[in-house]
């Protein structure tokens, strides 16, 4: 009997083949779903993105940020200003978007990442109510009010409305493949493995020659642009912008918060089971306005203080399962073959 | 004379910003605990003012007497069931369940008391003014700013002349050692939430009485008293008042050139120091 | 023997997964001074933090004065009147000197230590009261925590080290001290590196070896051979 370490196990592949089986059926949603679903799983898609960007800056770069809807917004204003001052077509302007928050997300890193821990928390909080308090200072914009997006250049995305709602699903899904797939290459890859280290050990993965303050750069770096993206894309499917929707701290990051804490922060597989729960939940319980909210704060605090891995964490002490191979395994291979 | 006149205002608004960040800048320095509740906490204060004045038709200073003790009581409770249970290396804990009580605690107040500003009734202290060296003063933002100084100069006399500010103290130092002189640590927290949110009542009050309020505005006046606390320099509380100082004025004077500037000057004013002074104006000297 | 004040009972001690002690027996009398010897590592600072709570043990594996403390809080266990001088001094840098003693009365315990006593006892701590505990030279400062641990009036007083990093003619003086100290009749525990003085101060000794007692008996009738062997482990 031999030994041999892989990262792959039965559970991921299967996982993969009904990954790829379900993309299919949902790439085919809009001819399949009614308006309103399409519309609930678009948002899905968006609510799943940014999860999982906030998952890959709090749970594996230690980066908890309560301000990250500053990209939300940032990305959904982009959209709104490029299209209408510049004339880009909305796919580009959103593209554009996450172009600059890039951009100026550099600065920004400079100056917040001086704070340390649950300050530079509320530090990204700061930014993000500056990015709100210009923006309504933006009169061009609508100032305070906000603006709608132009007839033509909602019309330049699609002539019809069904194409325009198929489009911007698309868009969503897309996105959210790419985020997937981009965040799992990332974890991956020698960065991935180094962030890890960080995450387990800043000290030990100093004295290993991991720049630290670099890797968590590129981190904030990447994550405000793929925001920035998918802030473009909210606000493509609203069609209508103002700061405080687009800045709000409730929509676009308690929730996200949540989602990731109830499904399990810092895996990748819990953003994913937090944002299926979180829709579930909300569905069931938006009838009740403020209670649903308080009854998610309360689950939350729950899950934090009794299950810190979330519900993928408890289902995986009881199963072992790992649908994305992200961690090396030791099996037993009785065969011969075994290298 | 307008100038002079902003700038004083802007002191006076800065006793406030000092009573908000003054137990932030206190369960800091004993416990390493960041509270993302603490502004939702300033905003329960000022609903239970407005309750207890409605109710039993008293003063919103005299309502103090059942308000701060009430909340010191909720602070305890709430630091020894839920949050010594979170304090660790991890950073992660106490941020998310503190961030969980915040949306609780305000959707609980919007359930309570709905969207609805709300004001406390103060009577004619409220509009009273003094004439200081050709300045017209109003009484309440005077009255606050005495106040600051009064609790920064107690929450000073409790931390290093009390043996209550000693256990502080030791606690924060080493909790292991301070253990083994019998120093219980989730009472030593608890303690030091009561007391924070003791302050937190006064700074409620004061703030019901000054402004309207909803149960939304509590995000704000975290990042106040965040504010107040970098800018002066984190574990100096005499920093801290400074700190709230710096955003008063610099919010008056943004205000006084435009007054969609008010809040964006304070933000900048607080993002130059970062910028220029990461560890504040007056850090606390280490020994 | 008469009837012994402190006792572990097959004491397993555990750091995580780590096991740093394994089935330790010991009794101590009242108003005795024994001395714990061992190499790094051998677990003598884990024993202390067991019987101080520190380190969280069951119940039963700790009894004092007939009570079963294993399980204790460290807080709780300082309130029964047993108090650690930890290794490396650890005073409270925010406190200062008499700050430090002070804080070391919290439990309120009556007899005969008080801030006078212990100022008796080490007068440049009367000098220095005011200053930050920091400012203190490394034996002025092994003096406030002796004193810190005193202030308690502890039945049971733990030393950890008191040696460690202190030049010669100051551990000479702390050393000649100590009968002072223990001679109100207080039982003590001291755990140190340097044999010669742990022996010349106690009437008993245990040898620690990798988490288990190696050796035992009366300090004057253990020879250093046998010390040597039970020490390193290996036959001299």
């Amino acid at each position: 009997m031999t030994a041999r370490i892989s990262r792959t196990s039965r559970s991921a592949q299967v996982a993969m083949v009904i990954a790829a089986l379900g993309l299919i059926v949902l790439a085919a949603a809009p001819w399949w779903a009614g308006r309103a679903d399409l519309r609930l799983l678009g948002e899905i898609y968006l609510y799943l993105s940014l999860a999982m960007l906030w998952n890959l800056m709090a749970g594996y770069a230690g980066l908890v940020s309560v301000g990250q809807q500053a990209y939300v917004g940032f990305g959904g204003y982009m959209l709104f200003a490029l299209t209408m001052f510049a004339g880009l077509h909305p796919i580009l302007a959103i593209l554009a978007g996450g172009v600059l928050a890039a951009l100026l997300s550099v600065p920004i890193a400079a100056l917040i990442f001086r704070l340390k821990g649950a300050y530079f928390a509320i530090g990204t909080w700061v930014m993000a109510e500056v990015f709100r308090l210009s923006f309504a200072q933006a009169s061009s914009l609508g100032g305070g009010s906000g603006s709608s997006l132009p007839v033509d250049v909602v019309k330049s995305f699609a002539a019809s409305r069904s194409g325009r709602e198929a489009l911007s699903y698309w868009l969503a899904l897309g996105a959210a493949v790419v985020v997937i797939a981009c965040v799992y290459l990332f974890l991956r890859s020698n960065r991935g493995l180094a962030l890890t280290a960080i995450r387990d050990s800043e000290v030990a993965a100093a004295g290993l020659g991991i720049n630290i303050w670099r890797t968590k750069l590129e981190v904030y770096v990447v994550t405000s642009a793929f925001t920035a993206i998918i802030g473009g894309l909210i606000f493509l499917q609203k069609l209508r912008i103002s700061p405080d929707a687009a800045f709000s701290v409730n929509d676009w990051t308690a929730f996200v918060i949540f989602i990731v804490v109830i499904g399990g922060i810092g895996t990748l597989e819990g953003p994913i089971i937090g944002t299926i729960l979180f829709f579930l939940l909300r569905e069931t319980l938006a009838d009740l306005g403020t209670t649903y909210l308080i009854v998610l704060g309360l689950v939350a605090i729950g899950i934090m203080l009794k299950a810190p891995k979330g519900v993928w964490g408890l289902i995986r002490s009881r199963f072992d399962l790992e649908l994305f191979p992200l961690s090396y395994r030791v099996k037993s291979d009785n065969s011969d073959k075994g290298a | 004379m307008d100038w002079i006149s902003a700038i004083v205002q802007g002191t006076l608004l800065g006793g406030l910003y000092a009573l908000f960040a003054a137990g932030l800048s206190l369960i800091f320095g004993v416990m390493r605990l960041v509270n993302i509740a603490h502004g939702d906490l300033i905003v329960l204060a000022a609903y239970m003012g407005l309750s207890t004045t409605v109710m039993l038709g008293i003063h919103p200073f005299v309502a103090l007497l059942i308000v701060a003790p009430a909340m010191a009581g909720i602070g305890y409770v709430l630091q020894r069931g839920i949050l010594n249970r979170t304090l660790g290396d991890d950073i992660l804990p106490p941020l998310l369940v503190t961030f969980g009580l915040s949306v609780i605690l305000q959707n609980a107040l919007l359930e309570a008391y709905s969207a609805d500003p709300q004001k406390m009734n103060a009577g004619v202290i409220e509009t009273a003014s003094v004439p200081v060296g050709g300045l017209t003063l109003g009484v309440l933002p005077l009255l606050t700013f005495a106040i600051a100084v009064a609790v920064i100069a107690g929450l000073q006399f409790i931390f290093y002349r009390t043996s209550l500010g000693r256990a502080f103290r030791a606690t924060s130092d080493n909790s292991d050692i301070a253990q083994l002189m019998g120093l219980n640590k989730a009472h030593v927290f608890g303690m030091a939430m009561a007391l924070a949110l003791a302050v937190t009542a006064i700074a409620g009050i004061l703030l019901g009485v000054r402004t309207s309020f909803d149960p939304s505005v509590g995000g704000a006046r975290l990042i106040f008293g965040f504010e107040a606390v970098i800018i002066g320099g984190l574990g100096n509380l005499w920093g801290t008042l400074a700190g709230g100082v710096i955003l008063g004025v610099a919010q008056t004077l943004g205000a006084k050139i435009d007054p969609g500037w008010q809040l964006l000057a304070g933000h900048i004013a607080f993002l130059v120091v970062l910028a220029v002074r990461p560890q504040g104006l007056f850090p606390r000297v280490a020994h | 023997m008469p009837k012994p004040v402190l006792s572990l009972h097959k004491l397993d001690a555990h750091y995580g997964d780590f096991q740093a002690l394994f089935g330790v027996d010991m009794d101590i009398a009242a108003g005795e001074v024994v001395a714990i010897i061992g190499a790094n590592g051998a677990g003598k600072t884990t024993l202390l933090r067991s019987i101080a709570g520190l380190l969280k043990n069951q119940a039963a594996q700790v009894t004092y004065q007939g009570d079963a403390i294993g399980a204790l809080r460290a807080d709780l266990v300082a309130h029964k009147g047993i108090a650690l001088v930890p290794e490396g001094r650890q005073l409270f840098p925010s406190l200062s000197v008499e700050e430090n003693l002070q804080i070391g009365a919290h439990t309120g315990r009556a007899g005969p230590w008080s801030l006078d006593k212990v100022y008796g006892l080490f007068p440049i701590l009367k000098e220095r009261k005011d200053q930050a505990s920091t400012t203190l030279s490394g034996g002025q400062q092994q003096m406030v925590a002796i004193g810190r641990a005193l202030m308690a009036n502890p039945d049971v007083i733990l030393f950890d080290e008191i040696s460690l990093g202190l030049a010669p003619v100051i551990i000479k003086s702390i050393y000649d001290v100590l009968p002072n100290i223990v001679g109100d009749g207080m039982t003590a525990l001291i755990v140190e590196q340097d044999i010669s003085k742990a022996l010349s101060v106690s009437s008993r000794v245990y040898c620690l070896q990798e988490g288990r007692v190696s050796l035992t008996g009366a300090t004057n009738t253990i020879s250093r051979d046998d010390i040597t062997r039970a020490y390193f482990g290996v036959g001299a």
